[in-house]
């Protein structure tokens, strides 16, 4: 790097990437080359406007003026605009970042470096805040730091919302010579995305928050367990080990601390029932991966039988923020129970599709239509499904529920783990129910009965709906069947699935009636919605 | 419906036994371990009624123990807990949604309600599912009448099925009927993985496993193999546990479910599994481990649990036969002609050669009370003590070595012991082929993290199979056991490891301090004797501190200790080893000799030694001799009599010239058989009782027909000193169980002996020996089995021995001096020949070889490293000859990493390989057991069959041509 270089940071976030961003960057520094200008690519995390990837910031007077989209063909005249320059000119100029919008109206406490930082350099993780909250744990005691988490509120991020003070406490106070920390990064609900982008753009926040959980109960291991169709995220989260591990945050003698504390990376084999927590254990464990029955909880007899603290990855990754600025600081974010800020992942059909990390409290409609800025189609929304696969779709009549986790409880939904998937009125809510059930055929482990066999006969039934022979019938035992899958089954994954399928039959009725293989009462725009597209290829129908 | 036999019944589970009926999920400790009577108690309320269990037992355990049952398809108490049916979902107050109650562990004031209409619901919409995906083919399934999938769809009330039958579903999956014992079905599996979980937690060869998932999950053998070309060993625990027709014993399949049962013990290994002979009349259909077995805990190996078809074999000999000398062809007769001329004989060789003439074998395949009779009739009607057993040849120095050690010719612990030791040391023995139940066993303890040395110059497979990885393997050369003992024990005492204050309370320490004398010197170290053991002495010493401090450190060992020249002395070095280390007299340690045959202790137990009555009482004592003979009648000899190879040497000398043989085959099993042969031929009366004709039976001029386990009434006793019932379902196929053969021979030489039943001699023998003064017929139908010493200081029984003190009072630490064998290798004889068992066959495969276990080894190999195979240009399949300096024979090669270079190794299972035809006349300094485990040997490659195994096939040919005329002539 030379001196008087120009920094130009450019994500190699998985998405922007999707959108041209390698292309962009190794056409700007061949033409910076060409032209002989002094020129610093830094390749960086997203910050989560995707509409506006691939996303250029050139820094100026420290400041990070952004343009984009931006392709290859586009680089010639830019630089020609003066785009070194940050000139306000070149086409695309979108000022200052952090001034736009999108991002004016969050509050970014977890993903505060995503886009911002060298995911790989340990130098500019430290410059923007990072190993503060590290420092200072090591300056505390266990307890004091299960406090501080308890005072922030933070609950689980994966879904079940769990107080992790809690478990925190569970882990520490379990007598057991080897705790583990256990990373589930096995992020697999449609529609989200978070977790990819903080392992891609932040690793060292996640690792982090690792060793800080470590140091609060006792366990000297942690292991991520990552979904192997993150390469990206791998790429990304071992360098980010190999720098702590040089710069002594990781190993044996944590900053010369004497602690001792090491993270391995796993990675998965393209189950989704791994994200269970249990069934992620069991494939760790090097097993098929199949739920475990709780009790035991994970926090008594987890990995290999020993206490183990098992979180998601936004979990782990907001420890940082909730050390460095105290449990206080956080718990003043968000609402009721539902404390803190919670990064919610817009996408489907939406105008601003992106990562959004916004304190509890909001309305749905709010991030909808404020945020989101409505449908990307432009016709009307008709239905939202939060929280992945398993929640609830919801009809615009739920649309002002507040975002927070009682909330959605209340009417039947959940938050899980922030994704929301918006969809016209296009979309045929019949087929959504069947992908539901489809999803849940494919992806269950085959343990428990009703999941197993359910799932199967569940899509048979919302087939033989569509037929009509007997659509009284088939829907009462649509109805009976979800109802054993709920109470009956052994997880999330079948206990849940029922929620998609009940709410688009009782939300849509009419989607269930008209008879199928041809358009309905609105023009069918199959291509904008994303169930059809992210229906997995193993499907058992 | 079964009924079943239930030696325990609600008295046992209130005594905290095992209850015969399934109870849903196992215990949180069994009952037999001490901690159990720890467990907290926890009282909760299910459906209104008020239960205490012990903490940590689950709701469904709870419910069944207050008579509640819970429907459950997955579930049975022989396995941890899974969760997966959902048909055992309950309401609980206070809590969120249905959990499952096998899954769920009890809590204080837990209220608990198991019928709820929702319930009902759920269950039966569940079960709904399940039908959904089976063949509604219930009349004619092989499980009719058996099936748990039927029984709880009455349970649950299911009428209809919804679904139709249009859906994807497993019902065209294809049938495996690979094994010859049980065929697989996976069109009527339901998924429930209990067969998966038992080849796991039960038998630990994770041979089944769940392949694909969600709806397409199936039960697949290894990588979706057959069966019978998978890991598995056909113990049967899948089969056993399925709760449908998808695993199916063929037995049942072709004849249909059984309707009655008999428990009795298994009549192979010294594992004494207790089993249940499931009938239909008196035809045995199937062989069920059962569950409050002491030994087996409910579970079994493909021996008792399949092969017992020879007991019904077209060979079986049903009528006595006789002949004046043995190139005549037999004549059948009946029973009193076969005793009288056979009485007439012996009587008439007494009175040309003299009284000590004749003698008798007794069979470690009998009952106690028929080897009792044996050797009564010995030293009654014989008026000598000419008696042996064929524990000569295998565990005779396991009783000279710990009787003059610790007190008591036994081994120390019972098998529940190993679920507590924390390091386990296997010498000389391969439990999971010889011993499989007990294999399975350790297996687990080891899956729950106990520490493993192996010492054994083959890689068995403990040393490293499927979730078992030996923490130590030392292949010591064979012939190298007592160096390599001394070694560990001498790195013990330098390193200041033995336990002090055990040794100073509770051993003779005049003893222990010469010992220790011994001991020390340098000669003994691990670096001395390496050359002689081939051990890399730093392995050695660590394999030893892990002995010394891993915790309770138990032994186990085979004939790999006792077949040798220092056979003695490796036994009483293992013992000074425990001593050394205070691993005695509790649970969890101890030295635990695993005995061969179903009834090897009891045989030793019951005085078939001729210098020893029943209790290893000396028939030298005066005051014992006294009691004996005026129970018996009679005057006793006080000389000891002939042991086995004394009868052979006098037999060639033209001294000893009749023999009655019960239940063992000499010619086969005897090491050196040409010697033995010549022996047997030399005999003027020679009298052999089998349920075959076996290869003895060729020399033989009277045979009695032998009746099988299943034909009488008995007692064998295991290893661990556990007298089990054995009962009759069968009418003897001869007219006579072997106890009434006995009789009658007795009558024929004017002694008669009155006695009803076998539990008569019982009572005779608890009467007469203190050990056994406790044991009665009535306590072990009321009891199940009880653990000797049983009698007035413990009236219990005793399953661990030498608690508060050694029986001998102070232990005894015996000098073991290492003296190489003479049997060496030379540039003639290169190798060494070491031999032993396999899974599927049992001892010289009389019974085994008379069943489809054959299909599993048809033939013995001869296992050599691929080092000494290729110098000799041997490969893979090739027939090779194998000499020793006293014989040949020939049998097909297996190259095998298994074994070390310079060793080969082979089984003794089938009568054509003639392993015993190499086995050489050396034998312990002590006890005269045959070192069958060192033999210098020669390999080659060869054309065809040894001038001996033609001559066998001649004479065999002959001897089967001499029974053939006996049938064809009526």
């Amino acid at each position: 790097m030379s001196a008087g270089a120009t920094r130009v940071y450019v994500p190699a976030d998985t998405s922007a990437v999707a959108l041209g961003a390698d292309r962009t960057a190794r056409r700007l520094e061949a033409l910076c080359d060409e032209r002989g200008l002094a020129v610093t690519v830094v390749r960086t995390g997203s910050r989560g406007a995707f509409w506006l990837e691939p996303l250029l910031e050139v820094e100026r007077d420290g400041q990070r003026i952004g343009y984009g989209p931006v392709q290859p063909e586009d680089l010639p005249g830019l630089l020609d605009a003066g785009l070194l320059s940050a000139s306000e000119q070149a086409p695309g100029h979108l000022g200052p970042v952090e001034d736009l919008p999108f991002f004016r109206c969050q509050q970014r406490l977890t993903c505060a470096r995503l886009g911002v930082v060298d995911p790989a350099s340990v130098d500019s993780y430290r410059e923007h805040g990072g190993l503060r909250a590290l420092e200072r744990a090591l300056e505390m005691t266990p307890q004091a730091l299960v406090d501080e988490v308890k005072t922030s509120g933070l609950r689980g991020r994966g879904g079940a919302a769990f107080p992790a003070g809690i478990k925190w406490q569970t882990v520490l106070d379990a007598p057991a010579a080897d705790k583990t920390i256990v990373c589930n990064a096995d992020e697999g609900d449609s529609g989200t995305y978070s977790d990819r982008m903080l392992m891609e753009g932040d690793p060292m926040a996640l690792l982090e928050g690792m060793l800080i959980a470590g140091l609060a109960t006792g366990a000297r291991q942690g292991y991520i367990y990552l979904r192997e169709e993150y390469p990206r995220a791998r790429a990304s989260l071992e360098r980010a080990m190999t720098a702590l591990w040089a710069a002594g945050c990781l190993g044996s003698n944590i900053l010369g601390s004497g602690q001792c504390f090491d993270v391995a990376l796993r990675i998965g084999a393209g189950a989704y029932i791994c994200g269970e927590e249990t069934a992620l254990l069991e494939s760790l464990e090097g097993r098929r991966g199949t739920v475990r029955p709780k009790p035991p909880v994970p926090a008594i007899a987890g990995l290999f039988g020993q206490p183990t603290l098992v979180h998601n990855v936004i979990s782990l990754a907001s420890v940082p923020a909730i050390i460095s600025a105290g449990g206080e600081h956080y718990r003043g974010y968000g609402v009721e129970r539902s404390r803190g800020t919670l990064p919610f992942q817009l996408a489907g059909n939406i105008e601003r599709a992106g990562l959004v990390e916004l304190p509890f409290g909001l309305t749905l409609r709010e991030l909808l239509y404020e945020i989101g800025g409505g449908s990307r189609s432009g016709r009307p929304l008709r239905a939202v499904q939060v929280g992945g696969p398993l929640g609830a779709y919801l009809p615009e009549s739920q649309w002002d529920t507040p975002l927070d986790y009682e909330a959605f409880a209340a009417i039947g939904a959940m938050l899980g783990h922030g994704g929301v998937v918006a969809f016209d009125d296009s979309v045929d809510m019949w087929e959504q129910a069947r992908f539901a059930m489809a999803f849940c055929a494919a992806e269950s482990c085959g343990k428990c009965t009703p999941c197993r066999i359910g799932s199967t006969r569940g899509v048979e039934i919302i087939d033989r709906l569509a037929a009509g022979a007997d659509a009284e019938g088939d829907r009462h035992l649509l109805e009976d069947l979800c109802e054993t899958m709920r109470d009956g089954s052994l997880c999330a994954l079948g206990g849940m699935t029922p929620a998609p399928v009940l709410s688009a039959l009782r939300h849509f009725p009419g989607d269930f009636q008209r008879p199928r293989g041809r358009p309905g009462q609105s023009e069918s725009r199959h291509d904008t919605a994303p169930g059809p597209q992210i229906i997995p290829s193993t499907e058992a129908g | 419906m079964l009924e079943y036999y239930d030696p325990h019944g609600n008295e046992g589970e209130a005594a905290g036994g095992t209850p015969t009926r399934d109870l849903g999920t196992p215990p949180p400790l069994p009952a037999y371990h001490p901690g159990f009577s720890d467990l907290a108690q926890v009282s909760l309320s299910i459906d209104g009624q008020a239960v205490t269990v012990p903490a940590g037992t689950s709701v469904m355990r709870a419910a069944a123990l207050a008579g509640i049952q819970l429907p459950r398809l997955c579930a049975t108490d022989a396995l941890e807990a899974f969760g997966s049916c959902r048909l055992c979902l309950v309401e609980i107050a206070g809590r969120k949604g249905y959990p499952a109650s096998c899954t769920t562990p009890v809590e204080p004031g837990m209220q608990v309600a198991t019928q709820t209409d929702h319930l009902a619901r759920l269950r039966r919409n569940v079960m709904e599912l399940y039908i959904s995906d089976h063949p509604l083919d219930c009349l004619t399934c092989s499980a009719n009448g058996n099936c748990e999938l039927q029984d709880m769809a009455g349970a649950v009330g299911l009428r209809e099925q919804r679904y139709g039958c249009q859906g994807r579903n497993h019902l065209a999956a294809e049938k495996d009927t690979s094994n010859p014992y049980f065929t697989f079905d996976p069109a009527k599996c339901i998924v429930c993985s209990r067969c998966v979980r038992a080849c796991e937690e039960v038998q630990g060869t994770f041979a089944l496993t769940l392949a694909g998932r969600g709806f397409d999950s199936v039960v697949a053998a290894g990588a979706g193999d057959a069966f019978m070309d998978s890991d598995c060993v056909s113990c049967g625990a899948c089969v056993q546990h399925c709760p449908t027709a998808t695993l199916m014993e063929n037995s049942v399949i072709a004849r249909g479910q059984p309707q009655h049962s008999v428990v009795t013990t298994c009549a192979y290994c010294g594992v004494g599994c207790a089993f249940e002979a499931q009938l239909q009349g008196d035809r045995v259909v199937n062989m069920l481990p059962y569950k409050t077995g002491g030994a087996n805990r409910g579970h079994s190996c493909v021996k008792g649990r399949f092969a017992f078809g020879y007991t019904t074999h077209p060979d079986r000999i049903t009528t006595p036969m006789i002949r004046e000398s043995i190139d005549q062809p037999w004549r059948a007769v009946g029973w009193e002609e076969a005793v009288g001329f056979a009485a007439a004989r012996l009587r008439a060789i007494q009175q040309h050669h003299g009284v000590g003439s004749i003698g008798a074998i007794t069979s470690s395949r009998c009952t106690n009370e028929e080897t009792y009779l044996v050797q009564k009739m010995v030293r009654v009607a014989f008026g000598n003590n000419n008696v042996d057993t064929c524990a000569r040849v295998c565990h005779s120095p396991t009783g000279y070595g710990l009787k003059q050690t610790l007190g008591t010719s036994a081994g120390t612990q019972n098998f529940d012991s190993v679920e507590q030791a924390d390091v386990i040391l296997v010498i000389g023995a391969n439990p999971t082929d010889a011993h499989p139940v007990f294999g399975s066993r350790l297996k687990r303890r080891l899956r729950q993290g106990a520490r493993l040395i192996v010492v054994d110059p083959r890689r068995i497979d403990l040393v490293r199979s499927p979730h078992v990885d030996a923490d130590f393997h030392l292949p010591l050369r064979p012939g190298s056991n007592v160096a390599f003992i001394n070694a560990m024990a001498h790195v013990i005492v330098s390193e200041g490891l033995e336990a002090a204050e055990f040794i100073r309370e509770r051993c003779d320490l005049e003893s222990f301090n010469d010992w220790l004398a011994f001991i020390r010197d340098p000669a003994n170290a691990p670096e001395s004797v390496a050359e002689a053991t081939g051990i890399e002495p730093e392995t050695l010493r660590a394999a030893a501190r892990l002995y010394a401090t891993g915790g309770n450190a138990a032994i186990y060992y085979g004939l790999g200790v006792t077949e040798h020249s220092q056979g003695s002395s490796m036994v009483m070095g293992i013992a000074n080893l425990a001593m050394l280390t205070g691993n005695l007299g509790r649970e969890g340690v101890g030295v635990n000799p695993l005995r061969g045959q179903n009834n090897v202790q009891g045989s030793c137990d019951m005085g078939s030694f001729p210098h020893e009555l029943p209790g290893y009482q000396a028939i030298t004592d005066d005051a014992v001799r006294e009691r004996f003979g005026r129970a018996w009648g009679v005057t006793l000899d006080p000389e000891p009599g002939h042991r086995i190879p004394n009868m052979f040497d006098a037999a060639l000398a033209g001294t000893f010239r009749g023999l009655y043989c019960q239940g063992e085959d000499l010619a086969q099993s005897d090491p050196n058989t040409q010697h033995v042969e010549a022996a047997l031929r030399s005999l003027d009366c020679l009298i052999v009782q089998d349920i075959f004709l076996n290869e003895t039976a060729r020399f033989a001029h009277v045979f009695l027909p032998g009746a099988t386990f299943l034909e009488k009434d008995g007692t064998f006793t295991n290893a661990e000193r556990r007298i089990s019932p054995v009962r009759r379902v069968m009418t003897p196929l001869s007219g006579k169980a072997d106890w009434e053969a006995t009789l009658a021979l007795c009558e024929a030489l004017g002694h008669p002996m009155h006695y009803r039943h076998p539990a008569e001699v019982l009572d005779e023998v608890a009467a007469l020996t203190p050990t056994f003064r406790g044991v009665s017929w009535a306590r072990l139908q009321r009891e199940g089995s009880l653990q000797w010493p049983c009698n007035e200081a413990a009236p219990e029984g005793t399953p661990v021995m030498h608690r508060d003190g050694f029986v001998r009072g102070k232990g005894l630490f015996v000098i073991t001096e290492y003296v190489p064998t003479t049997e060496k290798v030379t540039r003639r004889f290169p190798l060494l020949l070491t031999t032993g068992r396999i899974l599927s066959q049992y001892n010289v495969g009389a019974q085994t070889r008379r069943t489809a276990n054959s299909d599993w080894h048809p033939e013995d190999l001869l296992e050599i490293h691929p080092h000494d195979a290729r110098e000799r240009g041997i490969a893979e399949g090739d027939r090779v000859a194998l000499q020793s300096r006293v014989g040949e024979t020939t049998l097909r090669a297996q190259i095998s990493e298994r074994v070390q270079p310079g060793v080969v190794y082979t089984t003794f299972h089938h009568p054509v390989t003639g392993a015993n035809v190499i086995t050489t006349e050396n034998s312990d300094w002590a006890t005269n057991c045959p070192e069958y485990k060192v033999t210098a040997v020669q390999v080659r490659l060869s054309a065809g069959p040894s001038a001996w195994q033609q001559a066998r096939e001649h004479f065999a040919r002959h001897q089967s041509g001499l029974v053939e005329a006996l049938s064809d002539g009526g």
